[in-house]
């Protein structure tokens, strides 16, 4: 059992380095990084930015992780954002006056119903039509931003209902409302892979379906529910991100965040050819990409460059990860030392 | 005789040949000035970025890879290009010769990194997608216009074949990149190379065919595509933008799809290929004449035939395997009724 918790321990250091790393430098390269204030009796600071900011991708990270576990992927993800936003946005409508055409609550709950739609369409074509993830979830990447763009009338609908800005711009207890979300979903997720059987039901699907199905296990339906639930997540990622914004930009909401999802599952530590998954990895894995941009915004840097820096750290995480490369480094080491 | 024709290569030809004659014949009969040889010859016009992207991309994915950077890589070739051009006037001939080469490099650095680390090329390309578009950013935040006269020339001037009816430049390189990558795929050693990857790598390892250097030239090509075809682009825009090409990897990919190349690799043709970037501007061309519907609309039916497509690949697949179980089970009950 130690051994065990080492295990699992060890596999969260390497992310957790990175983080540290980057505060690292951040403590003595960025003035006031650390500052953190109180005021009107929320917490401001770059750190609690931090967190509000890479929310929508943690969302979307819980999902992918268990997508990602087995094997698979969702390319999707961005696109079903734009959608959950879309659908928020038509049913409260764009009235200056702050009254919603439909509930909140309603517009909330049709959200996360379209989603969840959207994540069983995917589901659908991997787990019974037998299509390959990537190009599974491509056909909604390609029509899920057309969908969005549909529904809106290619426009950008302004919110003006006040509930609704808790998802984004909201506090509870000084914290940011969104944090709370995360935390629950986070749990919620843990709970049910780890304290039931689920969560290995997942690891096997995505080391050997074929062993997984002999030894009883309904491959199809596991499958099934990791996309669903992804589109779920995703639907929760786009409340958020309409809230935050108070619109709906069927064009630019949720625009590259499978990229940076998926980039943030890898960082934490799970692996893209699938088996053990690391929940609190991801969230890690967002939270260094998030202070990754906040420091390049703090030195001035257009965030677009930004994407030079992530493409290089996406080439050492997957060479780290590459057998071959590992094996030819430590080959080296082991012929520097024989020759010595 | 028919069943040669009805061979599963030469089928999906024919839907997506059939998909295009019915599509056009409906636009012809739906909409006056539909029909023209003018209108046909505009697809290619229009899209001869989109034929050139999607050549490279039948490569990568008859091998059984695939490329998601050339969208981003083709938004670098044009940032490339008009900054050369314009702000240090360069030779413009010269200039598209950096951008071809520029392209080329990052698909030869990308495709080594997949072959000789073993990476998945979907990672690898899509941190490729991450560098280019930040080096769009890096060569300049803003829009950069063209004013140069060879470029002007090249994207004004009209090429007349068939009495009134013309071309463009850019159409002809598109052209000439399909007849060249159609010859490559067909009759050169690489060519062949590339299917039996995409069919069997490790088969092909084991005949003793060059499969790292061939899987290297490959993301090297499709760079290269990128790259002309972001000359090319620059042909229409006259400037360079830092989001140009967005998204364009997946029209890409949905043409090369739709063209009846199976993603998992192995069979496929350039033919198919030219017939779903047709496809797509047809596509594209009904809904501008339809007029009330919005262009987001080209992305929802891209998406549907995508679907269509991948769905009857798959259904096909299983027809194939059923019989090949069944032929096994022949074959073995027969072994051992002779025994």
């Amino acid at each position: 059992m130690p051994a065990l918790k080492r295990m699992s321990l060890g596999r969260l250091v390497w992310p957790l380095a990175a983080l540290g790393c980057l505060l690292l430098f951040n403590l003595f390269f960025t003035p006031n990084f650390f500052h953190v204030e109180v005021k009107q009796g929320h917490l401001y600071g770059n750190l609690i930015d931090i967190i509000k900011n890479a929310a929508p991708i943690m969302l979307l990270a819980i999902g992918l992780t268990l997508v990602i576990a087995t094997k698979g992927i969702d390319i999707s993800v961005g696109s079903v954002v734009a959608i959950s936003a879309g659908v928020v946005a038509i049913l409260l409508g764009g009235d200056l006056g702050g009254v919603p055409l439909f509930p909140v609550p309603v517009a909330i709950a049709a959200a996360l119903i379209a989603c969840t739609a959207a994540g069983f369409w995917n589901g659908i074509l991997v787990s019974r039509i037998g299509l390959q993830p990537i190009i599974a979830t491509l056909i909604l990447f390609v029509a899920g931003r057309g969908i969005a763009m549909v529904l809106t009338n290619a426009m950008v609908i302004w919110l003006y209902v006040k509930p609704f800005a808790i998802f984004g711009q909201g506090y509870w207890l000084g914290l940011p409302f969104s944090i709370y979300m995360v935390a629950g979903l986070l749990l919620l997720t843990w709970f049910v892979t780890r304290r039931t059987a689920i969560g290995m039901f997942v690891e096997s699907v995505g080391i050997n379906p074929t062993a997984a199905r002999f030894s009883g296990i309904n491959a199809k339906n596991i499958l099934l529910g990791v996309y669903v639930f992804s589109g779920f997540c995703a639907g929760l990622s786009g409340l958020v991100v309409c809230s935050t914004v108070m619109s709906a930009d069927g064009n630019n909401a949720g625009n590259l965040y499978e990229l940076d999802a998926i980039l943030a599952v890898v960082l934490g530590g799970t692996s893209l050819n699938g088996g053990k998954f690391y929940l609190l990895g991801s969230m890690i894995g967002a939270l260094i990409i998030q202070t990754l941009t906040t420091t390049i915004y703090a030195f001035n840097v257009a965030p677009e460059i930004s994407q030079v820096v992530k493409a290089f750290v996406v080439y050492g995480v997957s060479l780290l990860q590459s057998e071959r490369f590992r094996r030819s480094v430590s080959g080296m080491f082991v012929k520097g030392r024989a020759t010595a | 005789m028919t069943r040669r024709l009805l061979d599963n290569r030469n089928l999906s030809i024919l839907v997506i040949l059939g998909l295009f004659v019915i599509m056009f014949g409906y636009g012809s009969f739906a909409y006056t000035g539909f029909f023209a040889v003018q209108n046909f010859l505009n697809l290619f016009i229009d899209n001869a970025y989109l034929l050139i992207l999607a050549v490279g991309m039948t490569f990568v994915i008859l091998s059984g890879g695939i490329d998601l950077s050339v969208g981003s890589m083709l938004g670098l070739g044009t940032m490339i290009a008009s900054s050369l051009v314009t702000k240090q006037h360069l030779n413009p001939m010269l200039v598209i010769v950096i951008v071809v080469l520029v392209g080329t490099a990052l698909g030869f650095f990308m495709g080594c990194l997949i072959t000789l680390f073993e990476l998945p090329p979907f990672i690898i390309t899509l941190a490729g997608y991450y560098l280019a578009r930040g080096l769009c950013y890096v060569v300049s935040i803003d829009t950069i216009a063209i004013s140069d006269p060879v470029f002007q020339s090249a994207a004004h001037s009209e090429i007349h074949i068939i009495g009134n009816s013309f071309v463009s430049p850019s159409a002809i390189i598109a052209v000439v990149v399909v007849l060249v990558g159609a010859y490559v795929l067909r009759f050169t050693r690489f060519g062949r190379t590339v299917y039996a990857i995409g069919g069997n790598e490790q088969s092909a390892l084991l005949m003793g065919l060059p499969v790292g250097r061939t899987k290297i030239g490959i993301y090297a090509l499709s760079g290269f595509c990128s790259g002309l075809a972001g000359v090319v682009f620059t042909f229409y825009t006259l400037s360079g933008y830092a989001l140009d090409g967005k998204g364009m990897e997946l029209d890409a990919i949905a043409a090369v799809v739709i063209g009846g190349t199976l993603l998992t690799g192995g069979s496929g043709s350039i033919l198919g290929t030219v017939l779903g970037v047709l496809v797509y501007g047809t596509i594209q061309v009904l809904i501008v004449f339809q007029g009330t519907l919005n262009s987001w609309w080209t992305r929802i039916a891209i998406g549907f035939l995508v679907f269509v497509f991948c769905a009857l690949q798959r259904l096909f697949e299983t027809r194939k395997e059923a019989t090949a179980v069944r032929g096994a089970s022949r074959t073995s009950a027969a072994v051992a009724g002779g025994g």
